[in-house]
């Protein structure tokens, strides 16, 4: 299957000071990388989840890719067109194909427009006169589930479940081929929250449109997504399918969001990866593998070489930039663990080298407690 | 909850009737509201309709004895000219009233659209009115408002210049604050994410947002306007004899005050109406429009 | 690692007992009965967790024993007995002394919950007013209490303003000096509600270990019924204005008797571990609470209502040593057996 979204190597910077303050202080560079050298593509029909912390640049990417942002570099391009270089008048063919849901549900809807309004102003704004907007929208309003009398309402008179759908509904107006949801349960109740992920999947099996999700809730991610993307400091950490990684997360920072969910079972065995510390600045980012300032298993090498991607043996679509993958079972034992580590070859030629110092590293550092000895010995090897 | 009767057909593009109509329902709930509207109508009617009203010549002389009082011939007396205060009083409303809305709607409009210029465009522009917003407002209004006169004569048509460009500022200002801020929230953001021109964002979605506000700053301003004038014309920089003119009326009855109070009250009284109706008026239109104040519907 | 078990109960008398609580609040459409015959204990040294979803009265519950409800508010029955003072008769200067003393609150933001122009230091300093000594004995305890909560380098920190401080770092201050005055009850709203997943992991962890430590009860206020089963010991489960349920932690998790409670759980995409393209919901949406509503509150959207549910409000039935639920599902089991 083609591509219906391909990004490359994208790049969003935020001025973070004016070039007089950033002189005064000293600061070489007055801008942040928000996203940084960000790659994925997304098949038709298929549902991609960037799940991040605050700060982890994944609603940046969004706003990116439906033109509220300009990239510094890199590639969007939407059913083998480039859309990142057009202007506001080029790109608007393409949005008339792709929709976001946006995270502040009542917040995006026009406060002085009614439901009615809302709903049909994609047809307006595409000059799709000749539709019966009174007609669209209730078509709409029952796509989503609503009374055909909620066309009267204002956005105020909504309830957050209810404005939500509104949102989903406007997005599907004009039938888009893809659909970005910047965190579509945020702020919502639980039973609300299962209403809501419902009305997606059930819409996505009727009208086949891909869905971009956005979210920091992987129990959304679970049921709703194919495959799913790490992010953190603006860098995708961890790729794959979904049931892969909750299967078998590789990277440590995988490993504590997916346990960071508390369950709701009071006797639950809490076999969790406890992070310490906050998200860094974009402002100072550390040196090496970014997130050693918050990984357990964080040695030397980490705070010194930046960990390039590497590719699990078994799966090609899942990568994870880490120098000490996870393995299976953290609680495995380490004979197990280290026959598992050495048996299979590196599958891809391109990420042979990467991979193979994850793995021959990795297997040291199953024993977080042994002495270090062996790990100095291979560390210099990566620097050459 | 306001019942908002928007027929299929009608509410294709009648965003704007639906925000006046809730406006209307709720002004009828605001009991200053309803004062205010019922004093602006009653002193713009008796203005408009002056004709129609007058019981004798505002202009002509001795029409009756010199400062009389009160009487059902001469519903307000009589002025130190024999010439009747009750038709001079309704006549004298046009003149007023006609720069305070020729003024202000035009400062309305120039300003809304230097506001919404300054707000939605880039930051060199917005820089640019800016500066020309505040090098107008650095000049003392008085010391302005006397250069014109000077410079350009005494005219109805200088007095409304004047008053029109001191207002186009202030108005610019609120319009381009309140333009920036909306221009950063998400239902603008997602208006351009379907694709929504620039025009058509400002025209269907900052626009009526911004018109409220402004709307309010305008009604309590035009009381400010007609004392303007009446005092203008008080000190004789404004309409001259014999116009009848409320500020023309007060002069008048000052010279004469010790012989009969009645010219003064006539021209009092309904500058005092005017200016409490517009300003309740004001009061109910920020009540409606202020979110926060707002009634839940 | 798993929980000790709590079935021993404190012979003490609890902390906080509220007692047939009715809270209204004016509107022009009329008055909203917003709380419903409300009790609960809150015992010493216990954590409480009340959970609902948004609408059910659970922040508007704890913003009235803080005193705190905005004007429109009245509470028309029922007492707080707070150490055995009922907060509700207590004039308004005994009560205030009470607050930031023996009772203290950390709010659902920490970016809004401190003052934005003052030092983390001033503020800290003068939340001690009820204290003796001195301004340096005062710094010292402040000092100590952010050692406590986690900040890293107090010294320096202190003196900075709100705004340096990150999302996480802010509700720590603000634990900071809600512990400082070593309140006899603390009440948290939602604290972990505005911080990301891995933030709220350390806060509730942070707030169980200072409990301990400290000694003090805590009313805990969350949606999040993973958060509420790792740090409670008891629940109570409110629903539009109402407690449906009460109950230990375990028998709750495990045990939840009301179909409320049970629907509540279903719900958490976190139980659910196959895949699935359909989640459990709770059709239908929370009742108006305008006027005074006869019957089961939670009847319209309950899958085993039946007549006696709309005739007649549900007493409280006890179930096993500890649990209470209002529903007459409960009663008919009961004679069921009997």
């Amino acid at each position: 299957m083609s591509a219906l979204l391909r990004v490359e190597d994208l790049r969003v910077c935020f001025r973070m000071m004016g070039p007089l303050k950033a002189l005064a202080t000293g600061t070489k560079s007055p801008f942040i990388e928000a996203v940084c050298g960000v790659s994925f593509e997304i098949r038709k029909g298929e549902t991609l989840a960037l799940v991040g912390e605050s700060g982890s640049g994944k609603s940046t990417i969004a706003r990116t890719i439906i033109g509220l942002q300009r990239a510094v570099s890199g590639s969007i391009s939407f059913d083998g067109q480039e859309i990142e270089e057009l202007s506001g008048t080029e790109r608007k063919p393409y949005l008339r194909r792709m929709a976001m849901v946006f995270q502040d549900h009542v917040g995006s809807l026009s406060p002085r427009l009614t439901v009615r309004s809302l709903l049909t102003e994609p047809f307006r704004i595409h000059g799709l006169k000749d539709r019966d907007v009174g007609g669209e929208a209730e078509r709409l309003l029952r796509m989503v589930g609503l009374p055909a009398d909620f066309a009267r309402r204002y956005p105020h008179q909504l309830s957050g479940g209810q404005a939500r759908r509104v949102g989903i509904a406007r997005a599907l107006a004009l039938n888009p081929d893809l659909i970005i949801a910047d965190e579509p349960t945020a702020g919502l109740d639980v039973s609300v929250q299962g209403e809501v992920l419902n009305l997606l999947a059930r819409l996505q099996d009727e009208l086949g449109m891909a869905i971009l999700i956005i979210t920091h809730n992987l129990n959304v991610v679970r049921h709703m997504t194919d495959r799913m993307a790490i992010m953190y400091l603006g860098r995708f950490i961890e790729v794959g399918s979904t049931e892969r990684i909750f299967e078998h997360p590789r990277h440590p920072y995988t490993k504590a969001l997916l346990a960071a969910n508390p369950e709701p079972d009071p006797d639950a065995v809490l076999n969790r990866i406890e992070l310490k510390g906050e998200v860094p600045s974009l402002m100072r980012r550390p040196s090496g593998c970014e997130f050693h300032t918050r990984c357990q298993y964080a040695q030397d090498i980490c705070t010194r070489v930046f960990p390039e991607p590497s590719a699990s043996p078994h799966d090609t679509g899942h990568s994870f930039r880490c120098h000490f993958p996870l393995e299976r079972e953290t609680v495995a034992p380490v004979q197990e663990r280290l026959g598992s580590s050495v048996g299979p070859k590196p599958a891809r030629a391109r990420h042979g080298r990467a991979y193979a110092l994850a793995t021959a590293v990795g297997t040291r550092k199953a024993r977080p407690s042994t002495e270090d000895g062996s790990l100095r010995k291979i560390s210099p090897k990566t620097k050459k | 909850m306001p019942s908002v009767e928007a027929s299929h057909s009608e509410a294709n593009e009648g965003e704007g009737l639906g925000v006046l109509r809730s406006v209307v329902q709720q002004l009828r709930n605001n009991r200053l509201g309803v004062l205010g509207v019922a004093l602006v109508i009653f002193v713009v009617a008796s203005a408009l309709f002056a004709p129609l009203i007058i019981t004798h010549d505002p202009i002509r002389i001795m029409v009756g004895p010199r400062l009389a009082a009160p009487s059902l011939d001469f519903l307000l007396g009589t002025d130190q000219l024999g010439r009747d205060t009750f038709s001079r009083t309704i006549m004298g409303g046009r003149i007023p009233l006609l720069v305070a809305f020729a003024s202000l709607g035009s400062a309305l409009a120039v300003g809304l659209l230097l506001g919404l210029i300054a707000g939605i465009g880039p930051r060199w522009l917005d820089n640019l009115l800016l500066l020309v917003f505040d090098t107008k407002r650095s000049i003392p209004s008085i010391i302005f408002a006397l250069a014109m006169i000077a410079l350009l004569g005494p005219s109805l048509a200088t007095l409304i210049f004047v008053i029109a460009i001191g207002s186009v500022p202030i108005y610019g200002r609120v319009v381009r604050t309140q333009t920036r801020a909306l221009r950063n929230s998400e239902y603008i953001a997602a208006e351009r994410s379907m694709g929504a021109s620039t025009t058509r964002i400002v025209a269907v979605h900052v626009a009526p947002n911004v018109i409220g506000p402004l709307l309010i700053l305008v009604s309590m301003d035009i009381p400010a306007v007609i004392a303007v004038e009446a005092g203008l014309s008080f000190l004789g920089m404004g309409v001259r004899p014999p116009t009848p003119d409320w500020g023309v009326i007060l002069n008048d009855g000052y010279a004469s005050i010790n012989q009969s109070p009645w010219p003064v009250i006539a021209g009092g009284i309904p500058i005092v109406l005017a200016t409490l109706g517009f300003t309740f008026l004001g009061e109910a239109l920020r009540d409606i429009f202020d979110p926060k104040l707002r009634k839940d519907l | 690692m798993r929980r000790d078990h709590l079935t021993s109960h404190t012979s003490a008398r609890p902390v906080l007992e509220i007692r047939d609580l009715n809270l209204d609040f004016g509107t022009p459409r009329g008055r909203i009965h917003a709380l419903r015959d409300v009790s609960l204990d809150v015992p010493a040294a216990k954590v409480i967790g009340i959970v609902g979803e948004s609408g059910s009265g659970k922040s508007t519950l704890a913003y009235t024993v803080m005193g705190l409800l905005p004007e429109n508010a009245d509470v028309s029955t029922g007492s707080i007995l707070f150490e055995g003072k009922d907060l509700l008769k207590l004039p308004a200067l005994a009560r205030r002394r009470l607050l930031g003393d023996r009772l203290s609150m950390i709010f659902q933001d920490p970016m809004t919950a401190l003052n934005p122009v003052r030092t983390v230091e001033s503020q800290m300093i003068d939340i001690q007013h009820h204290e003796q000594g001195s301004r340096s004995e005062k710094l010292a305890r402040a000092l100590d209490m952010l050692q406590r909560v986690g900040i890293p380098d107090p010294q320096t920190r202190i003196g900075a303003y709100p705004h340096h401080f990150s999302g996480g770092m802010r509700q720590r201050v603000c634990i900071a000096m809600a512990l400082l005055v070593k309140p006899a009850l603390l009440i948290a709203d939602e604290p972990t509600t505005a911080l990301d997943a891995t933030l709220e992991v350390q806060i509730i962890h942070l707030l169980k270990d200072l409990q301990k430590e400290i000694g003090c009860s805590v009313l805990f206020v969350s949606h999040h019924l993973g958060a509420v089963a790792e740090l409670c010991d008891r629940v109570v489960v409110m629903y539009a204005g109402e407690v449906v349920e009460e109950g230990t932690v375990r028998d709750i998790f495990h045990n939840p008797a009301h179909p409320y409670t049970r629907a509540l759980l279903e719900c958490d995409p976190g139980r659910i571990r196959q895949k699935t393209r359909t989640l459990p919901t709770i059709p239908g949406e929370i009742p108006s609470l305008l006027g005074s509503k006869k019957g089961c509150i939670f009847r319209a959207r309950c899958p085993q209502a039946f007549n006696r549910c709309v005739q007649e409000s549900p007493i409280e039935y006890r179930m096993g040593l500890d649990q209470v639920a209002r529903c007459h599902l409960l009663d008919k089991k009961r004679l069921v057996s009997a």
